[in-house]
């Protein structure tokens, strides 16, 4: 990702947007107060206007747009966040919930309309959408805090960290508190007594005095009417019943017993099923395709050539990828059939060893420091698929002028301003459905939607609705991977065991500096960048360029201690500063896995401390080498400092998660390139841990030091590859320095 | 010719080619979408459904071989009074599924271990359970099992630090 986290919103399509209106973004009253509270005074904008037709078109009170309060005292929250089992939307209910003293039982969470009505009022999905600039709302906010959120937004989808720390805390609180005071002042007028009476408990305003009560359901349609408080107190957080439990999450049910409806699910009414291949080589186009031996193939209906792609329709999924198996489509290479692994690893050398960095950042006189001999290792990392598993799937419907689309995409507008600006339509004439989602970690982001161009382009020239769905080949072959990327790193030592100097030299697309929290205070220490671009597409894989970095560095702080002579939790003591929380997590970590404690032969102890999205996580891995020389790991004790916690059980479930993601990618990973191609097919040339080789063990502890909110789906996942490398160092001896580890396991 | 099998106890005629696979079927001719297409190539387990009570991954299954054979979905193993299975249950308390997208097939396989062994050691669960979960939800699944099976937990667990 890049540097300037605002040039990572450019989307791969043109910026010129057809149709667009640009004073839909553009939102009347909006309240702004201090560091950034939006969209609590929205009442006389039209684009509030229609958010609130659209809400109460289906019955109850609308307040400030994401929330509705039925008669029934049913309390609908519309989230304009994409939940994809991180939980981000009951935590974000949660958040509400708490400021208005709902009743939990009666609170709904759905998606908000890909609208952009929600989106003005959520700042960031009209950040997103509108890309080309932003919404005059927001001018005179700093541009650093602009980004910070963008950026944010833009990796909500791997962990509730943005959802609850930005929407949650700047919005939904203040929308809940807001609302809570509307319906007391109601409530104040009809019970005929002051409003300094009255509490609110489970839906309900009570005064006491009088032992009498009101529901918020039959006080919601006079509440609804008031300007509400665009500054109301919030609770202390002593007085917390539902945040910082372990609520269970809302979306659960619906995912136990096969009704949750993914995009996948999706089904209309004379719907046909198209698949597609494109040009394997990246940056390639369709030369030819003789079409007649797809449509031999009973149930293919038509083969649609594009640009860089042959797709086939058909009456199901099976009758078009067996009619696209059968076809035998020429692509061009566009000039990159020379490009291998092997050659970007090349190139990616050739350029540190040139010494010509494209951004440095650090301090100190490095080069003094290092002196003649430092202590020098070399490091590399493949590109990585996401791996969802729900594999692309989005249906479309052209229809007397209008287009509809129904998958589940992370960014809802600007899926729906991508097949604006393919189809050529007014925007008020393109909707998108958004739908349950299988699965992201990345995959999903507005740049990387190609699926989006090519249903588009097929469902304005046909005159029936079609789902396409991307095979998990196709899935495999075009991803938007994380970066192949090197690192050459060199330090030197002190005779009293500390760093005299530190050097991380890498190769890769993007710059990793606005991502990168290089813990340990040193007195030079250097970080250069040198830009290496291949012809792959390469993109946001959980936790960013946090998952190379921490790779790079926790290694080579492991390299350092030994060549110290130090115990790798001491030696990393050694260079934190005193009182400082990366401190405390590592102490904590160390005492919790029993560092230090004796182990059966042939197990040993790793540690890795990393900062990723303003979380601290440190990981102690046990492992051993099994017969077959594929790493086993028993046991993980992770510490985390994410400031606080809004649900703590999914919470856990992230860090779990992110750290099996995490030792999966290190154990067997790898996208590799040969003649411009990726040489991995499916599934079973591209090993994701199962659960045998999961951790029998996780012990999860969260420090709640109170520091602000960080993230929670991504921290997890960059300790875990360097914690594992330094576990089986103890364990044998054997420094990996390449991943994945499997690839030196056979070799 | 119809090829006639159950689902989820109801007997059926289904028009479909003989070569396509169960899971297609499944989802496109009956509607029944609560089993998912995941990879295609019966490696990572989504589609995971019971043939005769045996647990198969109906994506690799040509819907020929099922003539005659009794076929059990996710959507089939709430008993007829809506009541969630016993596994249905445990993964709900466990608060099992992140994406969820996996999860019908982690359940189906589940139930099947289950129904064989009675009460799976960790052995037998990771031997057994073999369908690949992206969101990482392997310890919670273990968790469940035993559960749904009376056994304590073994696998995470976690403690709140000091606010």
């Amino acid at each position: 990702m890049a540097d300037n986290p605002t040039a990572e919103m450019q989307p791969a399509a043109p910026a010129k947007r057809k149709g667009v209106k640009r004073r839909a973004f553009l939102i009347g009253g909006v309240a702004i107060v201090g560091a950034g509270l939006f969209g609590i005074s929205i009442a006389d904008s039209n684009a509030s206007k229609a958010a609130k037709a659209r809400v109460e078109g289906e019955g109850g009170h609308s307040f400030a747009t994401w929330l509705k309060i039925g008669e029934d005292d049913v309390i609908t929250i519309y989230s304009p966040h994409t939940d994809i089992g991180q939980g981000s939307n009951t935590g974000l209910a949660q958040m509400l919930a708490e400021e208005l003293d709902a009743a939990w039982d009666q609170v709904r969470v759905v998606s908000a309309p890909a609208e952009s009505a929600f989106a003005n009022v959520g700042l960031g999905r009209g950040f997103l959408a509108d890309m080309t600039g932003q919404p005059a709302i927001i001018n005179g906010i700093p541009q650093s805090f602009l980004s910070f959120i963008a950026r944010q937004m833009n990796l909500q989808i791997t962990g509730g960290s943005s959802a609850l720390r930005f929407t949650g805390r700047m919005t939904f609180q203040n929308v809940g508190a807001a609302t809570r005071l509307a319906l007391v002042e109601t409530a104040a007028k009809r019970l005929n007594v002051p409003a300094a009476e009255l509490t609110t408990q489970d839906s309900h305003v009570i005064h006491a005095k009088s032992g009498r009560s009101l529901r918020y359901g039959e006080l919601a349609a006079e509440a609804a009417t008031l300007s509400l408080d665009n500054a109301p107190k919030l609770k202390d957080p002593s007085q917390y019943r539902l945040v910082r439990q372990s609520m269970q999450r809302l979306d659960i049910p619906a995912k136990v017993d096969g009704s949750a409806q993914y995009g996948m699910d999706f089904s209309v009414r004379d719907m046909r099923v198209a698949t597609i291949m494109a040009a394997p080589v990246r940056g390639g186009k369709l030369i030819s395709v003789d079409t007649a031996p797809a449509l031999a193939v009973k149930g293919v209906q038509k083969v649609i050539k594009l640009d860089d792609a042959v797709a086939v329709i058909g009456t199901g999924y099976w009758p078009a990828i067996s009619g696209l198996r059968a076809l035998s489509p020429q692509f061009s290479d566009g000039g990159n059939g020379g490009i291998s692994t092997a050659s970007i690893f090349k190139a990616q050398d050739d350029l540190i060893a040139k010494g010509e960095a494209d951004g440095e950042a650090g301090d100190g006189d490095v080069q003094a420091g290092l002196g003649a001999k430092p202590i020098e290792a070399k490091y590399q990392v493949p590109f990585l698929h996401h791996a969802m598993m729900e594999p692309f799937a989005l249906t479309a419907h052209f229809k007397d002028g209008k287009l509809n689309l129904w998958g589940g995409m992370q960014a809802p507008l600007a899926t729906k301003m991508m097949a604006v600006e393919v189809s050529g339509l007014d925007a008020d004439n393109v909707t998108f459905h958004p739908m349950i989602i299988g699965g992201s970690f990345g995959r999903r982001l507005p740049m990387y939607m190609e699926i989006v161009g090519q249903v588009t382009k097929l469902a304005m020239q046909l005159p029936y609705p079609v789902k396409l769905i991307w095979s998990r080949e196709e899935e495999v072959a075009q991803g938007a991977y994380r970066p192949q990327s090197s690192a050459a790193l060199k330090a030197s030592l002190t005779k009293e065991k500390r760093i005299a100097a530190y050097r991380n030299d890498y190769a890769q697309p993007e710059s990793a500096e606005a991502e990168t929290v290089f813990p340990y205070t040193l007195s030079a220490v250097s970080r250069r960048h040198f830009a290496h671009v291949s012809n792959q597409q390469t993109g946001a894989w959980r936790s960013v360029n946090s998952t190379q970095q921490g790779f790079y560095n926790e290694s080579f702080m492991d390299e350092l201690a030994n060549a110290a002579g130090e115990d790798p939790v001491v030696f990393r003591r050694n260079h934190l500063k005193a009182g400082s929380r990366h401190l405390r997590v590592l102490d904590e970590v160390a005492a919790r896995s029993g560092w230090g404690s004796p182990l059966p032969a042939g197990t040993g102890r790793g540690v890795a401390l990393v900062e990723s999205f303003k979380t601290i996580v440190a990981h102690v891995v046990e492992a051993s080498v099994g017969e077959d020389g594929m790493p086993k790991v028993h046991k993980v004790t992770t510490v985390v400092d994410a400031g606080s916690i809004v649900n703590p059980d999914a919470a856990m479930a992230q860090i779990e998660g992110g750290t099996i993601m995490g030792l999966s990618s290190a154990i067997g990973e790898a996208i590799t390139l040969e003649k411009g191609a990726v040489q991995q097919s499916n599934l079973s040339d591209y090993p994701l841990l199962k659960m045998a080789g999961a951790p029998l063990v996780m012990d999860v502890h969260f420090l709640n030091s109170g520091a602000d909110m960080g993230g929670i789906g991504e921290p997890g996942v960059p300790p875990a590859a360097p914690a594992l490398a330094n576990a089986l160092f103890a364990a044998t001896g054997k420094r990996v320095r390449n991943l994945p580890i499997m690839t030196q396991a056979k070799a | 010719m119809a090829i006639q099998t159950s689902i989820n106890g109801k007997p059926v005629a289904l028009s479909a080619e003989p070569d396509t696979p169960l899971l297609w079927v499944i989802r496109e001719e009956l509607g029944l979408t609560g089993t998912k297409f995941g990879c295609g190539i019966a490696a990572c387990g989504a589609c995971t459904v019971h043939v005769n009570g045996e647990p198969a991954r109906s994506c690799s299954v040509p819907v020929s071989e099922v003539a005659g054979k009794s076929i059990t979905t996710i959507e089939g193993l709430k008993s007829a009074d809506g009541t969630l299975h016993a596994v249905q249950q445990a993964w709900i308390s466990a608060q099992v599924p992140q994406c969820g997208y996996c999860q019908s097939g982690q359940i189906m396989a589940a139930v099947a271990l289950i129904e064989k062994t009675g009460s799976p050691s960790d052995a037998q669960i990771d031997e057994a359970m073999t369908n690949i979960c992206r969101c990482g939800t392997y310890p919670r699944i273990r968790k469940a099992i035993h559960a749904a099976t009376g056994q304590a937990a073994k696998a995470s667990k976690t403690a709140e630090g000091a606010a």
